[in-house]
């Protein structure tokens, strides 16, 4: 019998920089077994975003482009269009995606780039030290919301994949999370369909996962699980919001 | 190949098919707009890839990265589109990547207007974005060299793995000139599997390349940046050209002069000379690397009593000739840029006010 739970040959063996229970090694490790599932490492490149997944490539066997903070969906649109054979992914977090790079991302959505975007909701600018995001909840605090995020001034939360899921062009849009074992498995199967979509040529393909910054959220890696739990996900509701098959 | 008639804007477009530029990004700005409407028809003829942005600070990012995977790719914009570019400019300079960009400069700042200038002689000699980085930036004085910088800029940007910019003008985009195309620029850099992210497949490695310009240690990033000094150093000795007229009389006057604005420096000093003047021009073909030597050369040569800077803009150029004078004469300077371009007559106004 073989090692029931191994690394993925897509990761590499380095020491995390990411902090005691962040989730964004458990991301990390569901887009490499789903690249070594499909057999793609060798023509797969990866964009980092600006934001603490970064350094993403020092993890990831894999070929890399490190983008400005937002622009990740114009790169891989660049790469895309001038080397379709390549299987191309983002990964961003809601800062990165939601903020700077609105336009970045909508409009490669609506272009129906076929590339896939991980998008790495923790409500929370985590790199630069928990500042609000577009996605931080109503009353949530972060360092420039110190009283709590005030939706009065600041509006509410964006809701990336319901946004997406709007757009007419077709494309798999689906929202996952990873704070219980059956979400992480269902987040796998996301992905993996995300990037089989795009093996196939058939369509741009966007996971937006319900993660967590028990750094900046000020929160024990536990009780970090236990508040998405019960604050993002009434929220940000699970569930697919458009797949290709549908029109 | 035969000469055919060709509006500047068309040309470029053109220029980049032939040196082998299969892929164009861009967003629409006048006055340079014409560079897309020929290439969405004829890159689908050359099996080539066109796309329309949705800004021009995307645009910038999409050149990154299909430069980043070592393709051949281009983008040409105006003025204030550049400066939306500027950012990804400084990205794809750090993480040393060939690309071509194209300013067909207007009238600035802001909005300014969309007559020819030459306003955007500072953002990109000395950097439009952020950090040490230059570009190679070249500047035609008409439709034909308009041709050969584009083909040239592929070779050159590849050679130095940086972007390189053609600095052209609302007038050189769209007039018509006869022109004609080299063919021998085709030839690409060997060397792209040793860092584009083609694929590890593509270039049969396990061997993976990272694309990147974020260097948190403090000597890796001042390493990263002595790399790039010592290619610009490379192109300020290899890499300089200009152009001399009238220079082999005895001129009393040189004129340091670019682009549109030297071809009616070239007529004034035609004229001048039916009335016995004899005033000379140095034409920097390249803008960065600039052509100092030369002009110390020109402006210190016995009869030459001053130099002057004459330029479509308030005086950008003038401070590197200043520089290239080294005070050995006094260096004036005369510059328009609202859009209308200065006269022959005018010019020979001020020229003879310096006598
Ligand atoms: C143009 C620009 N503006 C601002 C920054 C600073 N910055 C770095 S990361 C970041 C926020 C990242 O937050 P997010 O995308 O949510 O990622 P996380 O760290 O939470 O995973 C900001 C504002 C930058 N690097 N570049
Ligand atoms: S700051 Fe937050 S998002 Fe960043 S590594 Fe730490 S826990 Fe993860
Ligand atoms: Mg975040």
């Amino acid at each position: 019998m073989g090692k029931a739970f191994s690394r993925p040959e897509s990761l590499s063996q380095t020491m995390t920089h990411y902090c005691p229970g962040c989730t964004h090694g458990i991301v990390h490790r569901l887009v490499a077994e789903t690249i070594d599932e499909l057999g793609i490492a060798g023509r797969t490149v990866g964009i980092a975003p600006v934001g603490c997944a970064v350094l993403a490539y020092n993890y990831f066997n894999l070929d890399f482009q490190e983008a400005a903070h937002g622009r990740a969906p114009a790169m891989a649109t660049g790469i895309k269009r001038v080397r379709p054979d390549l299987i191309v992914f983002t990964y961003q977090g809601d800062g990165d995606l939601a903020s700077i790079g609105m336009g970045e991302i909508i409009h490669a959505a609506n272009r129906g780039e076929k590339f896939t975007t991980i998008f790495i909701n923790n409500a929370i600018y985590g790199m630069t030290g928990g500042q609000m995001a577009p996605t931080t909840m109503p009353g949530q605090r972060a360092t420039t919301a110190p009283t709590g995020r005030d939706t009065d001034a600041t509006g509410m939360p964006i809701r990336m994949a319901n946004l997406l899921g709007e757009l007419v062009t077709p494309a798999y849009v689906t929202r996952q999370a990873v704070l219980k074992p059956q979400q992480i498995n269902k987040a796998k199967k996301a992905i993996k369909k995300a990037f089989e979509y795009q093996v196939e040529g058939r369509c741009f393909s966007f996971v937006e996962v319900v993660s967590t910054c028990p750094t900046n959220w000020g929160l024990t890696p536990l009780d970090s699980l236990k508040w998405a739990q019960d604050n993002l996900i009434p929220y940000y509701e699970l569930g697919d919001y458009k797949t290709p098959d549908e029109d | 190949m035969a000469k055919v008639l060709m509006k500047g804007n068309e040309a470029i477009g053109e220029a980049a098919i032939r040196a082998g530029c299969k892929n164009y990004f861009a967003y629409p700005i006048t006055p340079q707009s014409e560079v897309a409407e020929y290439l969405v028809k004829r890159l689908p003829e050359e099996g080539g890839v066109f796309v329309q942005g949705e800004s021009e600070v995307a645009v910038g990012y999409m050149i990154f990265g299909a430069a980043g995977c070592g393709e051949r790719v281009m983008t040409t914009s105006s003025s204030p589109g550049v400066s939306l570019m500027s950012e990804a400019i400084s990205y794809i300079a750090a993480a040393q990547c060939p690309a071509v960009f194209v300013n067909i400069v207007r009238g600035g700042p802001g909005l300014g207007g969309i007559l020819p200038s030459q306003g955007d002689y500072f953002q990109a000699t000395k950097g439009g974005g952020h950090g040490d980085y230059r570009l190679l930036v070249m500047a035609p004085d008409g439709v034909q060299e308009a041709v050969e910088m584009t083909m040239k800029a592929f070779t050159l940007a590849e050679k130095y793995r940086n972007p390189v910019m053609i600095l052209g003008d609302g007038l050189i985009g769209q007039m018509m000139e006869p022109c004609e195309f080299p063919d021998d620029l085709k030839t690409e850099a060997t060397n792209k599997d040793d860092w584009a992210t083609n694929g590890m497949d593509y270039r049969k490695s396990d061997k993976r390349n990272l694309v990147k310009s974020l260097f948190l240690d403090p000597t890796e990033l001042n390493n990263n940046n002595l790399i790039l000094k010592a290619k610009y150093d490379k192109m300020r000795k290899e890499e300089v050209r200009y152009e001399e007229y009238n220079t082999q009389t005895d001129y009393q006057v040189l004129i340091v002069s670019y682009g549109t604005m030297s071809r009616v420096c070239r007529t004034s000093i035609d004229l001048l000379k039916k009335d016995g003047i004899e005033v000379a021009m140095l034409r920097p073909q390249t803008l960065f690397p600039f052509p100092e030597e030369a002009i110390y050369n020109a402006a210190t040569k016995e009869n030459c009593k001053s130099v002057i800077s004459i330029e479509m803009s308030m005086g950008q150029m003038v401070e590197d000739v200043e520089r290239s004078v080294k005070g050995q004469r006094e260096v004036e300077f005369y510059g328009e840029c609202g859009g209308d371009i200065p006269s022959p007559e005018k010019i020979i106004e001020i020229i003879k006010g310096l006598l």
